[in-house]
């Protein structure tokens, strides 16, 4: 008996059970498909949660000041004093493991251009600050470090001030902004970001010059939070400590956490991605014991159908069928019924994560190992749960198959 | 003559847990090549036992049987498989066929277990088969399209497609009105003077003086066998038969 004759018996005898066959297959229909539809809205995730982490550099540590804060109550027992200049010297002259350091200060100021005004958040950094967040440039250019040294009253706006204050098509390179009454000269429009991991407007952002930022909008001398990149990922650890016993040494402290947080894009990264991945499984886990379930049924209708069919049974092996073939019959049954629901279910769980991905806005991304992996899984349950009632059946003495009322 | 089927002391109890059914109780009997012999008995004397026996669907509890001269007492699952498949046909009371399947797959079923038969010699052996038993223009009917008779017809050829050394029935009359019985032995009788060895089990007397010989069994042994003294030509009975529509109107 060749596999032919062995799947044209056993479709001959779906069909005579049309409707039982389709909610037999029901079970692992909705099983692969949620498989993978969970698969994909996970991976999709996660895919998003990596490139907006590359996006921000994803070599990128920052240093924030003081201990942890919570509710604004520092819990911190040191006497620290904030972050300096000199810190992001000293990071600069003994970490050997960064492509570059720079202090960031920040503001939040009004800006006027025109008759229009505009209130954002106003960075102030070095030029390698473009480097280390891996911003690029729409047009114009950015600062150079000789316009930070000389405090230059320069900047570079993000796309939604350049939409808020000159109107969405404007290039406002060479004009002129008024940042909290000071004049600052656009030499640059930011490519635009998007929304941020937290949903934040990146782009309504302005960057000029650290001690422009400094002198002219704080008046303070303090370093609210140093941005540094490693030289690559992997040595991004290492860096981190670097930076860490250099700022120890610098603050005089003996433990870290007291006067300083070191936070690593890479460290973010895996937290999110391990989030992310225990939901995914767990999910999956889920849709996986839905199919499970499906197997389940399957075996139930096999019992069912070898039951019903002993007779036929009987006569098979009258007219000389051996026990392989009787085997082979009915388990090429169940396996005929996962295989089919595997496939409509591969379907329709690419069609749910696509149409779910449009409709809610969520990343989706559909890989061949999850459709591999429900599709290989729906076959081996067919043959699991099949295998036992189609023993049953091989099993039976000939005379009383035969004879079954 | 060539011994097909030779049974030797066979006994056969059903143990039914607090009583023992003694359904065969020392049965010895020679089945020859070219024989067509009727078993006959009241019901419960072991004619059905005796004929899954001798057809290897069922074992005896003790004794031997010999088929085509090979002792099948310790023949596996799988080869006693074979020896069905290709030395026996088995023609059934309730014809036994695939519901919801042509006439054509049906014959064709004992071929598709054996491996040396190609699809276009099954299907070539299956319409030889039906054309013997004067089905040549049903071959795909369904089944339940077809008349009792005509099931029975096709039972025959699938009993015969495979070319068996013998073709046990069991009451193969026994669903059918007289006329369609004897039309059913014509077949039989034709198959038979073509050289095919058969045995039937009947209960009915004029079916059983259309075979050759008669074994009568009684409480699982045999008490007679003898050869019939002229048998009756079924097909020569039906003629006298009036006409189906005469005894309609
Ligand atoms: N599978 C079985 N289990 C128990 N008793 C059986 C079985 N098959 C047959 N018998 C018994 O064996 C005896 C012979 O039965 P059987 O060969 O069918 O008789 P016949 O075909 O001559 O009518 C009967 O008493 C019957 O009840
Ligand atoms: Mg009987």
């Amino acid at each position: 008996m060749n596999t032919y004759n062995l799947l044209k018996i056993s479709l001959k005898a779906l069909r005579k059970n049309t409707f039982r066959t389709f909610l037999t297959m029901l079970g692992i229909i909705i099983g692969v498909a949620s498989v993978i539809a969970m698969l994909s809205i996970g991976q999709g995730s996660k895919d998003s949660i990596e490139s907006s982490i590359s996006e921000l550099g994803s070599n990128l540590i920052m240093v924030f000041p003081g201990a942890q804060r919570m509710g604004g109550v520092n819990l911190g027992s040191g006497t620290s004093r904030p972050l300096e200049i000199g810190d992001v010297e000293a990071i600069e002259e003994n970490c050997t493991l960064l492509e570059g350091v720079t202090p960031v200060a920040m503001a939040q100021a009004q800006l006027i251009a025109g008759s229009s005004n505009w209130s954002s958040s106003v960075y102030g950094a070095y030029a390698n600050y473009f480097d280390i967040r891996a911003l690029d440039i729409k047009s114009g250019s950015r600062f150079s470090q000789s316009d930070v040294n000389r405090a230059a009253k320069v900047c570079l706006i993000g796309t939604t001030v350049v939409e808020e204050l000159f109107g969405e098509y404007a290039d406002p390179v060479g004009q002129s902004i008024r940042i909290n009454k000071v004049p600052f000269k656009i030499v640059g429009v930011l490519e635009e970001k998007g929304a941020g991991m937290r949903g934040e407007d990146q782009d309504d952002v302005v960057i000029a010059p650290f001690s422009t930022v400094q002198r002219r909008l704080l008046g303070s001398t303090t370093v609210q939070q140093i941005f540094a990149s490693a030289k690559s990922e992997d040595v991004s650890e290492a860096a981190t400590e670097e930076i860490e016993a250099v700022l120890m040494k610098q603050l005089r402290v003996s433990s870290a956490d007291e006067a300083f947080n070191i936070r690593t894009m890479s460290e973010l990264s895996n937290m999110l991605s391990s989030t992310s991945d225990t939901m995914v499984t767990l999910l999956a886990g889920v849709a996986g014991i839905s199919l499970i379930v499906g197997g389940i049924g399957i075996m139930n209708i096999m019992f069912v159908t070898v039951t019903e069919r002993t007779r036929e049974i009987g006569l098979r092996m009258a007219v000389g069928a051996k026990s392989k073939n009787i085997l082979l019959q009915f388990l090429t049954e169940a396996v005929v019924i996962s295989i089919t629901g595997g496939i409509i279910g591969a379907l329709l769980g690419i069609g749910v994560s696509v149409g779910f991905g449009n409709l809610m806005g969520w990343p989706v991304t559909i890989t061949p190992f999850s459709i591999i992996l429900a599709f290989g899984f729906s076959t081996l349950i067919g043959m699991f749960f099949g295998w036992y009632p189609a023993r049953k059946a091989a099993n039976m003495i000939p005379i009383t198959a035969l004879r079954y009322e | 003559m060539n011994t097909v089927i030779r049974a030797s002391n066979i006994i056969k109890t059903f143990d039914l847990g607090e009583v023992k059914v003694r359904a065969l109780r020392g049965v010895d009997l020679e089945i020859n090549e070219g024989d067509f012999v009727a078993i006959l008995g009241h019901s419960g004397s072991g004619k059905s036992t005796f004929m899954n026996i001798i057809g290897c669907l069922d074992v005896p509890s003790s004794g031997e049987v010999y088929i085509d001269d090979n002792n099948v007492a310790n023949y596996s699952r799988d080869k006693l498989a074979t020896i069905r498949n290709k030395k026996i046909g088995f023609v059934f009371q309730s014809y036994n066929l695939l519901s919801r399947t042509t006439a054509l797959e049906n014959v064709e079923l004992p071929l598709l277990y054996n491996p040396e038969v190609s699809a276009v010699e099954r299907a070539d052996l299956s319409k030889k088969a039906l054309e013997r038993v004067g089905l040549g223009d049903r071959l795909s009917h369904l089944t339940n399209q077809l008349s009792g008779g005509q099931q029975q017809r096709v039972a025959i050829a699938r009993a015969l497609v495979n070319e068996p050394l013998v073709i046990l029935a069991d009451e193969p009359t026994g669903n059918l009105d007289t006329r369609t019985s004897y039309e059913i032995m014509g077949i039989f009788q034709e198959l038979n003077e073509a050289g095919k060895t058969i045995v039937i089990v009947t209960h009915e007397t004029d079916i059983a003086k259309m075979c050759k010989r008669n074994i009568v069994f009684k409480d699982g042994k045999v008490i007679k066998d003898f050869m019939v003294d002229k048998p009756i030509n079924a097909k020569e009975e039906l003629a006298k038969m009036p006409k189906q529509e005469d005894v309609l109107v």
